[in-house]
């Protein structure tokens, strides 16, 4: 339960080297890279953007060429695949992609030409039905579109819009221009939008009945063909038919590329791995013939990484401890149950190195308070198990997923204890069915007391766990106090806290209020009841005095610490907010309940139990996921809030080692300090 | 007269298991319609924003909870309802308003904070801890108003 302390770690070394130090750095992943402290140094640093670009662009074009792999030639993955972390790559494999890589680009390169030729396709397809829906209405013409007529006779082609009969036209052609005589309309298709005709004349008049049609609506096609509309067509779909051949051969192409699949996410990762070492390359200050590097290293890691470094390499290793006024990044080293909830404390935020790695103490209450929360044994049980499964199953998880599954996993177990407290097994799932299907009804006991029955006393004992919660944070407040030797600010801001509040808590104890609320009537000797008074008055008044001991000023002293006074209605809703706990636990019982009550309403039977067992599973995998989420977000909430906020502050920045940051694959590694 | 008081008891159920009800189903739609927008421009927030959706739907079933209690104290449930006098029946009424009105109120306005809260994880995804933490926040008062509701109810002599 610590945060690792951090030391300096500086390398000088000749530059001929200097790749293969930063890869052998790049392979360990213990330092974290920071030349901050070389800044004036005098030496120039070497610009390496192009060469990084150029990583970049082909660590994405290899992930290009994979997102369309993934396409036409899907991986079956399973529900869980995400929980498995990335693939163990054998040395030799990740050598053999490295040397190759050439051919790999060039195998990039095919699959995303191949992909734009298979949109272009798609795309002509598309126009070309575009084309074919065109001519529809001209399928019945047996001369082309741009057809004009013979030497004597003009053809005009073409529509009227709306709903116009043959007849129609022959009146309007009439009214419009009586003395056309020679002519005749034929109706090529028809709909409620257009009708298409084909007119025909002498050609001397073809101008002439033209105009008239215009005037009555006419318009010439908008696309025009040298052949009949319906070879067209036929022509048109053959041309579909031999695209449509090509995408399914480009497609199969692309599928026969499916086994360099693994190849390129190796050569992704490879590039992205050199961009990366390219970046901290730019980032070192070099001369003619040498170079420096410096970073943060654990300290523990410092002695090993130096013997590792001069027996590979010609180098000066120089390690110091820090400077008060650095800050060094933040590494939490903890045990298992205490770093399972580390998770959770980044979310919130690391501590800074002048605070104190809450973890094991979280750990404690927050495995406490979520299975009280949840508080069924059935529950608990399945997330043990679930979580316990998929750790086994997935030995390669990502670290900080294993961390929170671990978390859950402890979380289980708590649940399963308060489950079996207050008698809680899929909510009265044990009572129902006996009853039911099995005619006598047995009862799981709870080893405690039934929360429904006794709310009032599960509330007080809720409020007890928050007193204890809080008064611990205010304990690490005051221990923080005493390592920093501020024994003024311990007395003041942490002795005379608990002097006041324990004083409360003595008075009310007694008091009529509490006896009504828990019916347990507690009389403390006389001595206890003038001990609490002294308590509350000593802490009170010490606290309207000292409170404010920053100013001079001797009102604003007072009123400052008045003030501070006046914040003992903040602890009075912390505490309150702990009745969450109550509700929350109550709530997955009842719901349960009505799942059992809602399932067992066909009565016994085989019918019964079918309808049973259906409304019990779908019920209870909502129950449980509702509850999970309430349980999380709440026990989060009552340490973010309630608890953090007596003592901590957090902001502390993370660690992050110089090391490969793979997306795909991790190579295996035959270093290691 | 005794069928008057087993009416009031029956409102109250269905006031606290409605308005809550409602409140929820405002605020899930509400952060729904953020989380919508951030899955468009990245499917792989999903499992996030859908989470923050959820948040505002507990009051909903906090109001279902004390309807329930209330049936069951009632009768209802087991099918021979009990003799309620007027009183009675008002005073359950009562106790079901806490957690029907808050519910309402606060299930609509932690939609409200779940939606900014889903704009948290659109832009910055590592901050999920803290953006849960907002919404969670209006959810103490539902979490109050439903514990009220609860001991009132099962306090209530029948």
């Amino acid at each position: 339960m610590a945060i690792l302390q951090m030391q300096r770690f500086s390398i000088c070394a000749m530059k001929k080297n200097r790749k293969a130090i930063l890869e052998e750095l790049q392979s360990l992943g213990v330092m974290e890279v920071n030349t901050a402290n070389l800044e004036e140094s005098g030496l120039n640093k070497m610009n390496t953007t192009e060469a990084r670009q150029k990583f970049e662009k082909n660590s994405t074009l290899a992930d290009h060429a994979l997102e369309i792999l993934d396409e036409y030639s899907p991986q079956k993955k399973s529900m869980f695949s995400s929980l498995a972390g990335k693939e163990l790559v054998e040395k030799s494999k990740y050598e053999a992609v490295v040397s190759g890589q050439a051919e790999l680009v060039k195998t990039a390169n095919q699959l995303l030409s191949l992909k734009k030729k298979l949109s272009e396709n798609k795309a002509s397809i598309v126009k070309k039905e575009t084309q074919i829906e065109a001519l529809a209405p001209w399928m019945n013409l047996d001369v082309p579109l741009s057809f004009s007529g013979t030497e004597k006779v003009a053809v005009i082609i073409g529509s009227i819009g709306g709903e116009v009969t043959l007849d129609e036209i022959y009146q309007n052609l009439a009214k419009e221009d009586p003395e056309l005589e020679a002519f005749d309309i034929q109706c090529i298709s028809k709909d409620k939008d257009q009708i298409c005709i084909a007119a025909v004349c002498i050609r001397s008049e073809a101008a002439r009945l033209e105009e008239a049609l215009r005037t009555t609506g006419f318009a010439r096609p908008a696309l025009s063909t040298r052949r009949e509309p319906a070879a067209v067509k036929k022509e048109l779909e053959q041309e579909i038919a031999d695209l449509q051949g090509e995408i399914k051969q480009i497609e199969e192409k692309i599928i026969s590329y499916a086994p360099k699949r693994e190849e390129l996410e190796i050569l992704s990762d490879y590039y992205r791995m050199r961009a990366q070492k390219y970046e901290v390359l730019g980032d070192l200050p070099q001369s003619r013939q040498t170079f420096v590097l410096s970073g943060y290293i654990p300290a523990r890691q410092a002695q090993a990484l130096k013997d590792h470094l001069t027996e590979k390499f010609d180098l000066v290793v120089d390690i110091e401890d820090l400077k008060e006024e650095e800050e060094p990044p933040i590494l939490l080293k903890n045990n298992k149950v205490a770093g399972s909830v580390e998770g959770v404390l980044s979310s919130y935020g690391l501590p800074q190195i002048s605070e104190f790695d809450p973890s094991s103490i979280m750990a404690v209450f927050y495995i406490f308070f979520f299975g009280l929360m949840l508080s069924d044994a059935a529950y608990g049980i399945l997330v043990f198990a679930g979580c316990a499964i998929a750790l086994k199953k997935f030995p390669r998880m990502e670290e900080s997923m294993q961390k929170t599954l671990r978390m859950f996993m402890y979380c289980g177990l708590s649940t399963l204890f308060w489950g079996l407290m207050f008698g809680g097994f899929f909510g009265d799932a044990i009572a129902v069915v006996s009853r039911v299907f099995f005619g006598h009804e047995i009862v799981l006991k709870p080893l405690w007391f039934e929360p429904l029955s006794n709310p009032m006393k599960l509330l007080i004992f809720c409020m007890l766990f928050g007193v204890i919660h809080l008064f611990t944070g205010l304990g690490i407040k005051g221990y923080l106090c005493i390592r920093d030797k501020k024994y003024l600010d311990f007395f003041c801001d942490v002795v005379l806290w608990y002097c006041f509040l324990i004083g409360l808590i003595l008075m009310l104890l007694p008091s009529q209020i509490f006896v009504s609320m828990s019916q347990m009537n507690i009389v403390f000797p006389a001595w206890a009841n003038t001990l609490a008074k002294a308590l509350t008055i000593i802490g009170a008044l010490g606290l309207l005095l000292m409170s404010g001991r920053d100013n001079k000023n001797p009102a604003l002293r007072l009123a400052l610490g008045a003030y501070d006074i006046y914040n003992v209605t903040g602890w009075l809703s912390d505490v309150l907010s702990y009745s969450r706990l109550l509700a929350l636990g109550l709530a997955t019982g009842v719901i349960a309940s009505v799942i059992n009550k809602m399932g067992s309403m066909m009565g016994g039977g085989i019918i019964g139990a079918i309808v049973f067992i259906i409304v019990f599973i779908i019920g209870h995998i909502f129950n449980m996921a509702i509850n999970l989420l309430g349980a999380y977000v709440h026990t989060n909430r009552l340490q973010f809030v309630e608890f953090f906020g007596k003592f901590y502050e957090g902001g502390g920045r993370p660690f992050q080692p110089f090391k490969s940051k793979t997306k795909y694959v991790d190579i295996k590694e035959e270093t290691s300090l | 007269m005794s069928e008057l008081g087993l009416v009031y008891a029956l409102l109250g159920a269905a006031l606290a298991v409605l308005l809550a009800g409602a409140g929820s189903s405002i605020g899930v739609g509400i952060a729904g319609q953020a989380a919508s927008g951030v899955v468009t421009e990245d499917p792989g927030k999903f499992a996030k924003v859908l989470i923050m959706q959820l948040l505002p739907g507990t009051q909903g079933i906090y109001g279902l909870l004390v309807g329930f209690i209330t049936l069951s104290k009632i009768g209802l449930l087991g099918g021979t309802p009990v003799a309620l006098d007027p009183k009675t029946g008002l005073l359950i009424l009562a106790a079901c308003l806490p957690i029907g009105v808050v519910g309402l109120i606060s299930g609509k306005s932690q939609g409200q904070t779940s939606a900014a809260a889903i704009g948290i994880i659109a832009k910055k995804p590592d901050q999920f801890g803290k953006a849960m933490l907002f919404p969670a926040m209006v959810e103490t008062y539902a979490i109050l108003a439903l514990l009220i509701s609860i001991l009132a109810v099962n306090a209530i002599p029948v």
